[in-house]
């Protein structure tokens, strides 16, 4: 049996309503979206994931890391490998990015399912991202939500099995965003509901079901991709389904978040599921991926420790639209008059990869004292080259001291400095994100999050930072 | 061990105007500062054996000091230490005259920082490709030095309005004192309401907790102690010359509390040992210390045994450290007023110092002085470059 071992999904801590997007173009908006926070992208958001999906994990030898995005943050320089790095896995993992589609998430997973029952690898994480601008006063703008999630696929303690995976391929210019664009297009709404997902989901969903031997109605729980709220309602009347049974999209607590959205809903699904339920997965996107799952006997033994209502209930607003167009840099602001950021060095990052990436400190092996970045000389006793590795990625930590910094770089001003102090011992000093800077307290529990620290020189430097527990 | 007391003797000092010297190149400064000098020591430029070119940002490499003065192929060399640089240029200067390598030397220091269009200090970190890696650091100084701010509030039990309120009296202080200094950056007095009001640069720090940023430049000739007074009358002698730098300790072990400064610590209990002093609260006639924000003068104050630990505050309200107090500090404004030209810094304190030991401060004379500090910190709280300089009018 092969599918789904763990599954998680992540959601930024951010939100704006519709209405405040609505405030600035003069009409309505019911409802949120989730937002990246200036900080995070398809990339960070997925090593988010990966992280809860992988809680409990430890004895599990991930051999393989898909990365699916149509909003990965290069087009030629590979997410897996970086995110490999990231999670400390080996150089043998197997990595690949999957893009192109919103179907990139379901591509990966058929990909990771069929290398699974080859015997090729033992177990994939999928990861499944995505951050989509639509342009101002648009549709799609209001619409899209950023947001990803995790699924660990194996054959050993599977909680739900895929048992069949159905595909259509089809050639149509409906959403789009071509190599020359930063913003997704979409032809006349009216298209994409007659010709378009209204006419190749019910097509594709029919299909599979027969091809699982599944009559539709016996599905539990159907989880079908769809761009906004009306067009999900528009195809579950004209399959005729029970609308109890069809998952929720989340399109007014999270918005239309890509190629991530049927992953979000199927971890939300997982956690309601009880063994034996029949699940259908449907993504869209020039053609249409569909899975039949059954829940195992296992389902009830692992569930994420960040539930989706988790995800609902920690958020903070984006108050103002604008601040939201700073974020996504969508206009530009005046520099400020201070000297801009130098290129870093890529041998330089090259060389620190490890702590850089990973996290990773030394603990001195004569007075056991854990320290960050690594060191050759021990800072507490003097021992030369004597460590080993330590992480510090999941340790718990309290903020010793922080600062509200004006002047620092940074979209989301002010800076918040903090210094963080480890249970176990070690210090770092960084950026604290995700914060209301009036709730900042000296004493405060901390966690690491992995966060994009800066864009110069045309590539990305990604390192640690500080959060409020979100919780 | 044997000690720097009373080996040398500063002759002759200058200073340049401090603030924004938008007419003035470095050159133009280094030449204010240094003919200064020479007129005050009573000397002309081939009388000088060797010259230390002190500049963090400004310059390289030493010849520029060459260049502008003109100097007669003697040894110059340029010598960096964060904001202790103007103080570790005069260091070497002493040394080489206490070796006997030469009979006068030169010290300058200068820092043309305006010309680059920024209202801050430029983020020198992020300027280095070397070192600019994934923990390259995105915030301010200010920043780094609010974050003492939090936890000395914290710690103390002071709420950030009544912290703000001790710190922002000397701001207050230093902009009395800047009022009297003729070459200061700034010379205004300010209140308390106008501190507490200002925009906030790094919370809690407010426009006028911080330091200004100036061009600038000073220098000192010294000689050896036994030949000073054949130049004047009134030399001043040297009684230490510390210098400790901190390992990044504070920045990696929760050890560090963010409440004081341990290099300051350090430089400090040497140089009372160097010169001899038991009670510096007592014995330290006036003190130019690093008070690039008013948090830090008030944590130097503890760190050079001053005032007691956590009784700072006390001292600030009391008036201790005003002009006409028991220990005045930063006579001439401080960085506060009269500047930060970063790599002049420290020999225009030692100028302050120099002139109050001389009685030739004129309106911000103190009473009897007998001994005078000078104190930099360059770097942040965490980890930081610290010299102390102790200077005296009595040869002992």
């Amino acid at each position: 049996m092969t599918g789904i071992v763990a599954y998680a999904a992540y959601l930024p801590l951010y939100r704006l309503a519709r209405a405040e997007i609505g405030r600035a173009w003069g009409s309505g908006g019911k409802g949120e979206k989730a937002v990246a926070s200036h900080d995070e992208d398809s990339l960070t958001m997925a090593v988010a994931a990966a992280r809860e999906c992988l809680k409990g994990q430890g004895g599990r030898k991930v051999d393989g890391i898909f990365f699916a995005s149509t909003t990965a943050p290069y087009r030629e320089k590979q997410a897996a490998a970086t995110i490999a790095a990231v999670l400390a896995l080996p150089a043998e993992t197997y990595t690949a990015d999957f893009g192109g589609s919103l179907r990139s998430g379901t591509n990966a997973v058929r990909a990771a399912v069929d290398a699974v029952k080859s015997g090729s690898l033992k177990n994939v994480l999928v990861l499944v991202a995505d951050c989509r601008l639509g342009m101002p006063n648009g549709a799609s703008e209001m619409a899209f939500g950023d947001g990803a999630a995790a699924m660990l696929i194996g054959s050993e303690g599977v909680l739900a099995s895929i048992d069949s995976m159905y595909t259509m391929a089809d050639e149509i210019i409906d959403v789009f965003r071509s190599d020359r664009d930063r913003f997704v297009h979409a032809w006349e709404t009216r298209f994409i509901r007659d010709y378009g997902h209204g006419r190749v989901m019910p097509q594709a969903m029919k299909d599979a079901a027969m091809k699982a031997g599944v009559a539709l109605a016996d599905f539990a729980r159907v989880i079908m991709y769809s761009p906004d709220q009306r067009q999900l309602q528009a195809v579950t009347k004209t399959m005729k389904l029970d609308p109890a049974k069809v998952q929720d999209s989340f399109f007014n607590e999270f918005g239309d978040t890509g190629a991530a959205q049927v992953f979000i809903s199927l971890a939300a699904a997982l956690e309601q599921a009880k063994a034996g339920d029949k699940l259908m997965l449907a993504a869209y996107g020039n053609g249409a991926d569909v899975f039949a799952l059954t829940a195992a006997p296992a389902i009830g033994t692992w569930k994420p420790s960040r539930a989706i209502s988790y995800y609902m209930n920690t958020k903070l607003q984006i108050n103002t639209y604008e601040k939201y167009l700073r974020w996504r840099q969508v206009i530009e602001l005046e520099p400020a008059a201070t000297a801009p950021m130098e290129q870093p060095s890529p041998v330089a990052l090259w060389r620190d990869n490890k702590s850089g990436l990973n996290l990773h400190g030394v603990k001195c092996r004569k007075c056991g004292t854990p320290q960050y970045p690594a060191q050759r000389v021990c800072m507490e006793c003097g021992s030369k080259d004597d460590f080993e590795d330590y992480s510090f990625s999941d340790k718990p930590a309290v903020l010793a001291t922080f600062s509200h910094d004006s002047l620092g770089i940074s979209a989301d001003p002010p800076t918040t400095v903090s210094a963080v102090d480890f249970e176990g011992g070690g210090r770092i000093t960084c950026d604290m994100t995700d914060r209301d800077p009036s709730e900042v307290k000296i004493g405060m529990p901390i966690e690491m999050v992995f966060r994009v620290l800066r864009y110069v020189g045309g590539f990305y430097t990604y390192w640690w930072k500080a959060r409020p527990k979100r919780d | 061990m044997e000690s720097i007391k009373d080996k040398v003797a500063i002759i002759g000092m200058g200073c340049s105007k401090f603030g924004e010297n938008w007419d003035k190149s470095a050159d133009d400064m280094i030449i204010e500062a240094a003919y200064e000098a020479y007129e005050d020591a009573g000397i002309e430029a081939k009388d000088i054996g060797a010259a230390w070119l002190g500049t963090y940002v400004t310059e390289w490499t030493g010849q520029m000091l060459s260049r502008a003065l003109k100097l007669d192929y003697i040894p110059v060399t340029r010598v960096e230490n964060a904001c202790a640089t103007g103080s570790d240029a005069l260091r070497n200067a002493c040394y080489a005259v206490a070796s006997g390598a030469c009979d006068i030397a030169l010290a300058v220091g200068v820092e043309k920082l305006k010309d680059s269009g920024y209202t801050g200090l430029p983020d020198f970190e992020l300027l280095r490709r070397q070192s600019n890696t994934y923990r390259t650091r995105t915030y301010s100084p200010p920043g780094h030095f609010a974050m003492m701010a939090t936890k000395y509030f914290d710690r103390y039990g002071l709420s950030p309005e009544e912290g703000k309120k001790v710190i922002g009296q000397i701001a207050v202080k230093n902009h009395h004192n800047g009022a009297l200094a003729p070459k200061a950056h700034f010379q205004a007095e300010t209140t308390l309401e106008k501190v507490l009001a200002a925009p906030m640069v790094a919370w809690p720090l407010g426009l006028f907790d911080c330091c200004g940023v100036s061009d600038g430049a000073a220098a000192a000739i010294v000689t050896r102690a036994d030949l000073a007074k054949n130049f004047r009358a009134d030399p001043v002698y040297i009684k230490a010359l510390q210098i400790a730098v901190g390992p990044y300790e504070g920045y990696m072990s929760p050890k560090y509390d963010w409440c004081h400064v341990e290099e300051t610590v350090r430089a400090g209990e040497r140089a009372y040992a160097e010169a001899g002093i038991k009670n510096p609260r007592e014995e330290i006639s006036m003190a130019e210390v690093h008070d690039c924000f008013t948090i830090t003068e008030m944590v130097i104050m503890e760190d050079l045994m001053f005032s007691e630990r956590g009784k700072a505050p006390d001292d600030v309200r009391s008036g201790f450290f005003h002009l006409d107090g028991g220990l005045p500090i930063n006579t001439d404004g401080g960085l506060k007023c009269f500047g930060h030209p970063i790599g002049a810094s420290g020999l225009r304190m030692m100028y302050e110092v120099y002139k109050q030991m001389q009685q030739k401060a004129d309106k911000r004379q103190i009473k009897n002085p007998k001994l005078g500090l000078t104190h930099n910190l360059g770097g942040t709280p965490a980890t930081c470059s610290v010299s102390v300089i102790i200077a005296g009018n009595e040869k002992g």
